[in-house]
């Protein structure tokens, strides 16, 4: 699988490590019990269009959001997270 | 038709015309006391036991493909009861206890094959871990054997012992682990059920829940509203997506895992071996293939294919363990899709909706648990209350803090 890295192109997804729904990006105040209940183990788990971050440990260490397709493994598009972050969150 | 030898001998002799299908292919009724959804193992397991153990008459089981279609017809086979926490062993040992007797019970050649399963350790602190799941095993009444090095060159003086990182200083071995055939196991379950007025409908995919008054109704399926009262949902690598219907959200991620198989060679693997320094198993089927496989891929998939950095990883794992592997041409591979839940560890309880019950969360491991997640199941749609063995796989456990953290890697779905 390739990973249209917005920098550095398409770069081998073995180089990134996975860590779950782009969701994750807003994390919401430790004090609310429920809400951060949700945000640790709840998950949409959706077949189809995925948001996902992936973290880009083996290049130049920066988090994306990729969206995939969980069904057939296509990568639709690829954005820096910290990009997503600046525009008001996943 | 009941199977013996003398049928076998007799149909032989005049020439097999007498075999008939093993199930009714029925069209759905209106209405039922309990629907099952989900034709694999664990949902023929429990419609089987609902029916021949707790009475129930009228049941239903639903599945969107035929049987045999999902996960138990895409996995490697193995049967074991080697399991560490107090929550956990006690309902794996169970299982193996029914596996024992299923097919006499059932009346149908599975091909339970208590051939043994080795664990093998590569340091002095997994040895000391093995010891200790040695003990709780033989505490929950299972069996299990500490080897020293000697002990495992004697069974298999093939593997590579002198791997300079991970040398081979034992294993852990549970002599009443094996393997058994898992089209049989369904076969035998579907057949079961049916002989007990089960209606097991396939190529019915459930659309939607009815839920009136926080309470389920019934299902809407590609085959017509059915009416229910009580269901039970057992659709393990989609959970998500079922339960996502009746509006739960689950700590649950689909997963694809890998499975392997070589060519047919002359039998060499009379057991099952398991590398424990990655996370590689072996077995030989009755027709010769190696059957192997590893971790799963680690990003959510519904693919039902993996890709191919797992395969190389999956192989450099058997390479390490017995170098000869790498003579044997592989013939095929496949991906089941995995619940994997956030502790590693599986779900039979009931819900907040009330009639509506969930069996998931299985990740690597529900071949094992086919009979006992079957009968537990069973237990708790029928009775109400979870079956003795089962109480801690609680849904709200994550809430609560009681987690069964069975391999210790924490509540990361990629970790496991």
């Amino acid at each position: 699988m390739l990973i249209p890295h917005p920098l550095l192109g398409l770069r081998d997804a073995q180089e990134f490590t996975y860590l779950g729904d782009a969701a994750l990006l807003d994390r919401p105040d430790g004090g609310d019990e429920a809400a951060f209940f949700d945000y640790t183990y709840l998950r949409d788990n959706p077949a189809g269009q995925h948001r996902e971050l992936w973290f880009h440990e083996q290049g130049d260490r920066s988090w994306l959001v990729v969206t995939r397709d969980t069904r057939t493994h296509e990568i639709v598009s690829a954005e820096l997270a910290s990009d997503v972050k600046r525009r008001g969150g996943a | 038709m009941h199977f013996s030898g003398f049928r076998v001998i007799k149909e032989a002799l005049t020439g097999h015309k007498g075999w008939k299908p093993l199930w009714r292919d029925p069209e759905p009724q209106p209405e039922y006391d309990i629907v099952i959804v989900g034709g694999g193992g664990h949902g023929l397991a429990t419609a089987y036991y609902l029916a021949n153990t707790f009475g129930e008459a009228r049941v239903a089981v639903l599945e969107k493909g035929w049987l045999g279609s999902g996960n138990i017809g895409r996995n490697t086979t193995i049967i074991r009861s080697n399991y560490l926490l107090p929550g956990n062993e006690p309902f794996y040992e169970f299982s193996m206890k029914l596996w024992e007797g299923l097919e006499q019970e059932f009346n149908f050649n599975a091909m339970v094959s208590q051939r043994g399963i080795l664990n093998l350790c590569h340091s002095d602190g997994q040895r000391d871990a093995f010891r200790r799941r040695g003990n709780a095993m033989l505490l929950a009444g299972a069996d299990a054997e500490l080897l020293d090095r000697d002990g495992v060159r004697a069974m298999y003086p093939f593997l590579n012992f002198d791997n300079a990182r991970f040398p081979i200083k034992g294993g852990l071995l549970q002599r009443r682990a094996g393997t058994a055939r898992h089209d049989g196991v369904a076969w035998g379950y579907a057949r079961g059920a049916d002989r007990k007025g089960v209606d097991i409908i396939q190529n019915c995919e459930v659309t939607g829940f009815r839920i009136e008054g926080g309470a389920v109704r019934g299902l809407e399926t590609t085959r017509g509203a059915i009416r229910a009262r009580k269901v039970g949902v057992a659709v393990a690598g989609s959970s998500g997506l079922v339960m996502a219907k009746a509006g739960m959200r689950l700590p649950i991620e689909s997963h694809v895992l890998q499975a392997f198989v070589s060519e047919g060679l002359k039998p060499c693997i009379d057991g099952v071996i398991t590398f424990g320094a990655g996370h590689f198993y072996v077995s030989q089927s009755d027709k010769g293939g190696l059957v192997f496989g590893g971790d799963i891929d680690g990003y959510n998939s519904y693919a039902q294919r993996g890709n191919l950095p797992v395969v190389e990883d999956v192989i450099e794992g058997g390479m390490a363990l017995m170098p000869r592997i790498g003579r044997a041409r592989l013939l095929r591979s496949w991906g089941g899709i995995m619940d994997m839940s956030m502790d590693g560890s599986p779900i039979i309880d009931a819900t907040h909706i009330d009639g509506l019950y969930l069996n998931a969360g299985w990740c690597y491991g529900g071949f094992k648990a086919t009979p006992a997640s079957g009968y537990a199941f069973a237990h708790l749609l029928a009775t109400g209350r979870p079956h003795p063995t089962a109480t801690a796989f609680r849904l709200d456990r994550f809430a609560r803090g009681h987690v069964i953290d069975e391999k210790g890697v924490g509540a990361q779905p990629n970790l496991h």
